[in-house]
C-alpha cells in the first residue's frame, strides 16, 4: 500500500499553518507591518513556479503563449521580492531603542 | 542540474528560514537578522530552482532580464516610498502576488506538461482543482487588493460603496465560482478556466467596495491571508514544499491579523467584510452637538499644561499619518523631555490604515520603541497621567463605547485618556469619526479641544514651549 504524495504536501501544509499560526502570534504588535511586508515578500517566493512557467518555450520560439504568462508573473514576483525585503529592511533599520537607560 | 531529491532538500531549507525571518519579528533587535534569513531563503529557492532546468535555452536569458527588471522597478519603489504610503504600498504588493499566481495556473493550465501536470485538455484531476483554487483566490486577492490600494492611496472615495441586493449578488457569485470549478473539472475545457478567473476578479472588487476606510487594517490583512492561500494553491500545483510552507505561513500570519484588528474593534469579520458601518448615526449626532459647549484652546494654553505635567501620553491616530506630524510630535516629546516631563505613547491595534501603521510612522520619526505601548499595557496608566494629547485619533479613544449599549462601537476596547487630568484633542473640526458617532469626549470639562491641522498645531506648541 503506497500513499498518495499529496497527502504527504498536505501534512507539510498543515503543519505549517501551526507553525505560522505559533509564530505569528509571537510576533510584537508594533512589527505588525514590516509583518506584512515580509509575508508579502516571501509569498513572492511564487517566483520559482513563474520561471518554470516562463521556460515552456523552446531554443526557436521563446516566447509561446504560456512562457508570456510566466515572464509576466517573473516581472511581478520581482518587483514584490525586491521591493518587500527592501522595504521591511528600511522599516526594521528604524525601529530603535532608548540611547540611554535600559527598558 | 540537481536531482529532484535535492531540489526538495534546499526547497525546504527555503521554508525554514522564512519561518525563521517572521520568527525574527518577535523584537525589533531580532527583526534585522530576520529579513536576513529571509532575503537568504529567497535566493536559495530561486537559485535552485535554476540549477534545476536542464536545458538553458535562450528563454533563460529573457528570465534573468525580467527578473532584473522586476527587481530594479521593485528597488526603486521601496527606496522612494514615504513611510506615510506603507499601507497603499503594502496593497499594492499584494494584488501583485494575487497577479502572478493568476499567470503561474494560467500557464499551468495552457502547457501543462512542462509542470509534469499531464496534458492539455487532460489535466490530472487533483492538479485541476488546486490550480483553480490557486487561480481564483489569486485574482481574489488581486482586484480586492487594488481596490483597497485605490481607496487607500485617495484615488477612490473611503466610504462604503454599498447598493441594494449586495450580498445576494455576492453569494449567487460564490456559488457559480463552484459550479464552475465543477464543470472545469469536468470538461477541462478553457472556457470555464477562463470564466473562472474572471468571475473572481469581479468577486475581489465586490468584496472590497462596500467596506470603509478606517475598516482598512482588517482588509489589508484579510487580503495579505488570501495572497498566502493563492501562493499554498499553487505550491500544490506544482508539487513545491518551499511555497506550500510559505503559502501556509502568510495565510495564517493575515488570518491572525485580520482576527486581532477585528477584536480591536469589537466587531465579527463577518460584520466589517460586509461592510456598511455607520451610515445612518451620522445625521442625528449632528443635530445633537449643535447645542453642547466645548472649550476651545490654542497653543499657547496647550504648551502651559504640558509644560506643567509630570506625565503626558500621547495618542496618535489616522490624523496624524494624513498630517505627517510624526516628525513634529518627536520635537514636541522632545522639548518636554527637557522639562522633564515624562512622555509616552498609546497604541490602539486600530490606530491608522493597517496593523502597526502608527508604530512605523514613529519609528521613523525615531521615536525610541519602548516608549510606545500597546491599549493593554498603558490602559491603566491614564489616570495617573496629567495630560492626554490625542492627536489625530477619534473613535478609539470614545468613552461610550464603554458606557452605551446603543452605539455601534459599544464592546470595542477604548483608550481611557477620559481619566486622565487633561485631555488636549487636535482635531480639524468637531466632525464625527469615521464611525459616525460623536465623541462624548468632546464636551467634557476636562477635555480642551485644539482645533487645527495635527502638524501645525504641534509646531505651534513646541513654539511655546
Amino acid at each position: 500500500m503506497e500513499i498518495d504524495p499529496f497527502i504527504f504536501r498536505l501534512s507539510i501544509f498543515i503543519l505549517s499553518i501551526f507553525v505560522g499560526y505559533y509564530v505569528v502570534w509571537s510576533v510584537t504588535p508594533s512589527l505588525h507591518t514590516p509583518l506584512m511586508s515580509v509575508t508579502n515578500a516571501i509569498s513572492s517566493v511564487i517566483i520559482v513556479g513563474a520561471i518554470i512557467a516562463s521556460l515552456a518555450g523552446t531554443n526557436l520560439s521563446v516566447f509561446n503563449q504560456s512562457s508570456i504568462f510566466g515572464f509576466l508573473a517573473i516581472v511581478l514576483a520581482a518587483i514584490n521580492i525586491f521591493g518587500g525585503f527592501l522595504v521591511t529592511q528600511r522599516m526594521l533599520a528604524m525601529y530603535k531603542k532608548k540611547k540611554k537607560d535600559k527598558k | 542540474m540537481i536531482s529532484a531529491n535535492l531540489l526538495a532538500i534546499f526547497y525546504l531549507i527555503s521554508g525554514i528560514l522564512f519561518i525563521l525571518a517572521l520568527r525574527g519579528l518577535s523584537s525589533p533587535e531580532t527583526s534585522r537578522q530576520g529579513n536576513l534569513f529571509g532575503i537568504i531563503g529567497m535566493a536559495i529557492a530561486i537559485t535552485v530552482t535554476f540549477l534545476s532546468i536542464d536545458n538553458f535555452s535562450s528563454g533563460f536569458l529573457y528570465v534573468i532580464l525580467f527578473l532584473l527588471i522586476g527587481g530594479s522597478i521593485g528597488a526603486f519603489i521601496a527606496f522612494k516610498i514615504p513611510m506615510t504610503a506603507m499601507p497603499e504600498l503594502v496593497a499594492g504588493f499584494h494584488s501583485l502576488v494575487g497577479l502572478a499566481a493568476v499567470f503561474v495556473a494560467i500557464s499551468a493550465f495552457i502547457s501543462p506538461e512542462v509542470f509534469n501536470l499531464g496534458s492539455s485538455g487532460n489535466i490530472k484531476l487533483a492538479s485541476l482543482i488546486e490550480m483553480s483554487i490557486g487561480a481564483a483566490v489569486g485574482a481574489i486577492t488581486f482586484s480586492g487588493s487594488i481596490i483597497a490600494f485605490l481607496k487607500l492611496r485617495g484615488l477612490m472615495s473611503g466610504s462604503p460603496i454599498t447598493f441594494p441586493g449586495q450580498h445576494i449578488l455576492n453569494l449567487l457569485i460564490l456559488i457559480s465560482i463552484i459550479i464552475l470549478s465543477y464543470f472545469l473539472c469536468l470538461s477541462q475545457s478553457p472556457n470555464f478556466f477562463w470564466s473562472l478567473i474572471a468571475i473572481s476578479f469581479l468577486v475581489g472588487f465586490l468584496l472590497i467596495i462596500p467596506i470603509g476606510g478606517a475598516d482598512m487594517p482588517v482588509v489589508i490583512s484579510m487580503l495579505n491571508s488570501y495572497s498566502g492561500w493563492a501562493a499554498a494553491g499553487i505550491g500544490f500545483t506544482l508539487e513545491n514544499t518551499a511555497l506550500i510552507i510559505t503559502g501556509a505561513l502568510v495565510g495564517s500570519s493575515g488570518a491572525i491579523l485580520s482576527y486581532i484588528m477585528c477584536k480591536g474593534m469589537n466587531r465579527s469579520f463577518f460584520n466589517v467584510i460586509l461592510g456598511g458601518f455607520g451610515g445612518t448615526d451620522q445625521t442625528s449626532s449632528k443635530k445633537s452637538k449643535e447645542q453642547k459647549p466645548v472649550k476651545n484652546g490654542n497653543a499657547d494654553d496647550a504648551a502651559f499644561l504640558m509644560k506643567n505635567a509630570s506625565s503626558v501620553i500621547i495618542v496618535p491616530g489616522y490624523g496624524m499619518a494624513v498630517a505627517q506630524a510624526q516628525h513634529a510630535l518627536r520635537e514636541m516629546v522632545d522639548s518636554l523631555k527637557k522639562n522633564g516631563v515624562k512622555v509616552s505613547y498609546a497604541i490602539h491595534p486600530v490606530a491608522g490604515r493597517m496593523p502597526g501603521h502608527m508604530n512605523v510612522l514613529l519609528a521613523e520619526a525615531n521615536v525610541p520603541y519602548d516608549e510606545v505601548f500597546e491599549l493593554e499595557e498603558i490602559n491603566n496608566d491614564f489616570a495617573n497621567c496629567d495630560v492626554a494629547y490625542v492627536i489625530g485619533a477619534n473613535d478609539v479613544t470614545n468613552p461610550v463605547a464603554k458606557t452605551d449599549p446603543q452605539s455601534p462601537i459599544y464592546g470595542m476596547p477604548v483608550l481611557d485618556v477620559e481619566k486622565s487630568k487633561s485631555v488636549l484633542f487636535v482635531k480639524r473640526s468637531l466632525s464625527p469619526g469615521y464611525a459616525g458617532i460623536d465623541n462624548d469626549l468632546f464636551y467634557r470639562d476636562n477635555t480642551l479641544m485644539l482645533f487645527a491641522d495635527a502638524k501645525k498645531m504641534t509646531e505651534d506648541i513646541i513654539k511655546n514651549l
